[in-house]
């Protein structure tokens, strides 16, 4: 007796739009049953996991500081993703973008006045754009990987930002600790009415809702969902595979930097040796999550956010080790993808023999 | 209006947050795993011995791998959850500290290793360099080479005034004393650590030191038949027969001592950096030593905590010859804070 | 040429974990099935065989341990991307963080304790020849091991029928189905290989590199050795020169430090990477090289139809 898979002829649409839940609902329980097995009260820990980071204002207002980056960059990423690109290096087009878009409050500090904060989020997206357009020159030009090397830049990236805080950008006053000058407020992103939350997530909201349409709505859009799906149908429609490899590098790497620029000019107001927790990875879940719909992509920057703060609460509550988190991210991976599967797939039961 | 809004949302959010026992409630933030056998685990030992002198009157919380760009909110986290004193445990977390600390004046916070203090805010941090020098002087005897290998982490105050002080240890029993020095970037990386104690030796040097946490540069030591010093804590299990002594980071009795501020009600904050005389630095046993190098270490400890012997006491040179500081001139705690040049017969040029 | 002889010790040192995920890698990507979990596979592997290595005293055991445990990871692998079909770019992530969380947990109470070396063998007389008497007699098991890996990999692929079936699996999966080849099952048996030679290479870090543990201690080593699979072009041999020349120019960076050459050590310790980088661009303007050997199916799902 074994299963088999069994393609459907269209997708289920009622499972494509329950996938995520039931990803969700499917974590949980695996979840609750790992917080047995470490000898916690299952119910009490899904609860302080899950529920409690939601249960306060200032907590939802973390959430979502947390999850703008993530928006931001899981939506470029779901472009590339979609059009059969993998550029994991977002991490180091986030680097690139706020080292860039650093430019202006570090360097010309002086320099002050409304201009200032559009033309950092401008050379952000620059700065990012053009990091994301090594891995795609060299895929276009040499035909090497890009996931490997969109990696190694990360790594190079990481060390270059360190030698630029500790070396030629290191606040003088800072008495040779590794930090620049903080930003004057006219580089800083303000915050959002009465609330502690910087306009970043206007802006990364701004940007899906602008993908999910380009994505919908344009010849573009619908050149790069079909460069996915039918690789050989787009080349003979006349969509250049060279062009479109480029195109989506720039637009994810860009949205990447934008995230940079707009962390470190909302968040911490200055550049320092790590200036990201990793979010350039995390966003490649958050792409996966939200089913590369940038759409999508914005409830999935709020669960996986939601995880961070998770295991945040779970360390100070019930005193477990931060790993959780890892593993807990794992697992909504892992069941979201398995979900996807059924949309397309029946599976059949298959007797011995047959 | 606006003022309303902020307040009613304040509420709600303060009435679903578990409400406050009568325990003074001590948080901390590390920068690295709990138990990382180094700088973080070192101050968790802290928080153990507090609660351990305090038993029911306090209860403690900590978030490990706070990574220090996102810190902000993590200190914020635990602030809302109750806390009324947080050591927030890495330098990087000095900015954060102080952003939370001016929305929670009722929180007392103590940041370690920072320069930046308010009305609630205290710093604190120990004189690491009165090990340094030490187990500088120390390498000064062992040395056959006459060369010690330096594994440091980022080019920081703090490791280069380690660097400097145990130069200057080994220069005071050998004046031609030199140094190799490798910065790899990491504070804990146990095979990049392995790869550049393996490279120093390889280059002739005989003796190793490490600004970083792991034990792997005393276990290359021990594989050689080579010797070194163990780093924050005392690593003699990795390399029985390596290690000559180790410095320890010892958290404790400033940890207590702060506590007890707190629930005494008399916690002002203040600028603290300690030394040998506070037990704030302290040296594992000496091993595999011969005895009069031995007797020379334990006087040199000793002449360090009465007070005797400045470790930099003129005359202090750098490298390119200029004076620092002349005969019998202490350099003031200022001149230490921000050291970054280094002094004459370090092998390397100062990343800058 | 006594420098030269200690270098040589420590880059074999340094490649012996890269080239054994490598060869894994390089088996199960044949296959046609690209597993980005090799670093979770590592860590797994690395915790297995420091807790057993400890608790039992025996490195050996420890080694068996990252077997089973490498094994085990490359399962959920095999059953969520071959079974389920998932997208394997994102399920290879997802076992690396898995993996990275699971290891961090299984290993928290071993920090800070000693480990067992697994020792190094001994020929009298060999091991004593001056310059490559340490080098070529004097590693231990698991250095002689990957090599053997290698050796076996290399002409199974090329010359058995073995090797001729995985290759058809991984070049065009349905003619290997049409022609009564059970396309899964291989697949699964290649990556359950990789699995296992992850292990091994974790088991490595932490009995021989550095006898301890610690959370994440692979630091990257699992994706330095996907990206050796690319460099060497899918042939066994290249592994063998890309594995070395990554370890050499890891330790060069030390080295150019240690005599004091004025580079910022930022850009020193980013050397490997940038390497990586150009070796990778250097190789795949070989269009013709690669064509040959890469397999046609990489990354692709495979679902017979009925």
């Amino acid at each position: 007796m074994r299963l088999e898979l069994v393609k459907r002829g269209t997708e289920a649409t009622f499972l494509v739009f329950a996938s995520p839940f039931i990803a969700i609902a499917i974590t949980v329980f695996v979840g609750a049953i790992f917080f047995a097995a470490i000898g916690v009260d299952p119910g009490r820990g899904v609860y302080v996991f899950f529920i409690e980071p939601i249960s306060a204002w200032w907590s939802i207002e973390q959430l979502l500081a947390k999850a703008t980056p993530l928006i931001l960059i899981g939506a470029g990423l779901s472009l590339c993703f979609l059009s059969n690109n993998w550029n994991i290096g977002a991490e180091g087009q986030f680097i690139a973008g706020a080292l860039a878009g650093s430019i202006l409050p570090v360097v010309f500090y002086q320099f002050e006045g409304p201009l200032v904060l559009p033309l950092m989020l401008v050379m952000g997206f620059a700065g990012g754009a053009f990091y994301g357009l090594v891995p795609a020159a060299l895929k276009t030009r040499f035909g090497a990987s890009e996931i490997l090397t969109s990696l190694m830049l990360v790594y190079i990236a990481q060390l270059f930002l360190d030698w630029m805080v500790r070396g030629p950008w290191r606040d003088p006053a800072s008495f040779g600790f590794p930090k620049t000058r903080t930003f004057n407020d006219a580089a800083v992103v303000p915050t959002v009415g009465p609330f502690d939350i910087h306009a970043g997530l206007l802006v990364a909201l701004v940007v899906s809702f602008i993908l999910f349409v380009f994505l919908k709505r344009t010849l573009k859009g619908f050149e790069v969902r079909i460069s996915g799906t039918a690789p050989r149908a787009a080349t003979f429609a006349g969509v250049s595979n060279r062009n479109m490899v480029m195109f989506v590098f720039a637009i994810s790497g860009g949205l990447a930097g934008l995230a940079g620029v707009i962390e470190v000019a909302g968040v911490a107001k200055k550049l320092q040796p790590v200036i990201s927790p990793g979010y350039g990875f995390a966003a490649i879940i958050v792409a996966f999550l939200g089913r590369l719909n940038p759409l999508g992509v914005v409830f999935a920057a709020l669960l996986l956010a939601l995880t961070y703060l998770g295991g945040e609460a779970a360390q100070l509550e019930l005193n477990i080790t931060d790993k959780v988190t890892r593993v807990i991210q794992g697992v909504v991976l892992f069941a979201i993808l398995a979900c996807d599967t059924f949309i397309l797939h029946r599976v059949r039961l298959i007797r011995r023999g047959k | 209006m606006k003022k309303y809004l902020v307040a009613a949302l304040t509420a709600f959010g303060l009435s679903i947050t578990p409400a406050a026992a009568e325990q003074l409630k001590v948080g901390f933030i590390y920068v690295g795993p709990q138990n990382d056998g180094g700088w973080t685990q070192r101050h968790d030992i802290g928080r153990q011995a507090i609660e351990a002198e305090f038993g029911d009157k306090i209860e403690t919380v900590f978030i490990e791998s706070v990574p220090e760009a996102d810190s902000t909110r993590v200190i914020e986290r635990m602030a809302r959850g109750g806390a009324k004193l947080i050591f927030t445990t890495s330098f990087g977390f000095m900015d954060p500290t102080l952003e939370v600390a001016k929305k929670f004046p009722d929180v007392k916070f103590e940041h370690a290793t920072g320069y930046k203090r308010t009305e609630n805010v205290s710093t604190y941090s120990s004189r690491f360099y009165e090990g340094r020098y030490v187990i500088g002087k120390i390498a000064g005897k062992m040395s056959k080479t006459g060369v010690a290998g330096y594994i440091a982490s980022y080019p920081i105050p703090e490791v280069i005034r380690g660097i400097n002080a145990f130069l200057l240890g080994a220069q005071s029993v050998n004046p031609d004393f030199k140094l190799k020095v490798v910065w790899v970037n990491t504070w804990f990386d146990p095979a990049k650590e392995a790869d550049a104690a393996k490279a120093l030796f390889d280059q002739g040097v005989d003796i190793m030191t490490q600004h970083t946490d792991s034990p792997a540069p005393l276990q290359i030591a021990q594989e050689r038949g080579l010797h070194g010093f163990g780093q924050a804590n005392d690593q003699i299990k990795f390399a029985p027969g390596a290690q000559y002594t180790a410095i320890i980071d010892n958290w404790s009795p400033y940890y207590i001592a702060r506590t007890k501020a707190v629930l005494d009600g008399n916690w002002v904050a203040t600028d603290t950096w300690g030394g040998m005389d506070t037990g704030m630095v302290e040296m594992a046993p000496l091993t595999n030593l011969p005895d009069d190098v031995k007797a020379m270490a334990e006087e040199t400890m000793r002449l360090i905590k009465s007070k005797e012997l400045h470790p930099f006491t003129g005359p202090i040179a750098k490298q390119d010859g200029s004076e620092v500081a002349a005969a019998g001139v202490v350099m003031d705690d200022g001149a230490l804070a921000g050291m970054n040049f280094y002094v004459k017969g370090v092998d390397d040029k100062l990343p800058q | 040429m006594e420098l030269f002889e200690a270098f040589v010790l420590t880059v074999i040192t340094a490649a012996t974990p890269l080239l054994l995920a490598a060869t894994g890698e390089l088996v199960t990507e044949r296959a046609g099935v690209l597993n980005l979990g090799v670093e979770g596979m590592m860590l797994v592997g690395a915790v297995s065989a420091f807790a057993v290595a400890v608790t039992t005293g025996s490195p050996i055991l420890g080694i068996l341990a990252a077997m089973v445990a490498g094994v085990s990871m490359a399962a959920i692998f095999a059953f969520f991307a071959l079974f389920l079909v998932t997208n394997q770019v994102a399920t290879g992530l997802a076992l690396t963080l898995f993996g990275l969380g699971v290891s961090g947990m299984l290993g928290a109470s071993f920090v800070g304790e000693p480990g067992v070396k697994l020792a190094a063998i001994h020929l009298p007389g060999l091991s004593e020849l001056p310059l490559v008497g340490r080098i070529l007699f004097g590693q231990d098991p698991l250095v002689y091991g990957s090599l053997i890996i290698l050796l076996g990999v290399s002409f199974l692929l090329k010359r058995s029928h073995v090797g001729l079936v995985v290759r058809a699996v991984g070049d065009n999966h349905h003619s290997a189905h049409a022609l009564g080849y059970n396309v899964l099952m291989i697949r699964v048996a290649a990556v359950l290989f990789g699995g296992l030679c992850a292990g091994l290479g974790g088991a490595y870090l932490s009995l021989v590199y550095t006898p301890q543990w610690t959370e994440g201690m692979t630091a990257g080593r699992g994706w330095i050795a996907v990206a050796l699979v690319v460099f060497s072009s899918w042939i066994p041999g290249r592994l063998l020169i890309g594995a070395y020349l990554f370890g050499a120019v890891t330790l060069l960076q030390f080295h150019l430090q240690a005599v004091g050459v004025p580079v910022p050590s930022q850009f020193l310790s980013a050397l490997p990477y940038a390497a990586t980088v150009i070796v990778l661009v250097v190789i795949s303007r070989n269009r013709r090289l690669l064509r040959t050997h890469t397999p046609a199916m990489l990354g692709s799902t495979f679902v017979p139809d009925k």
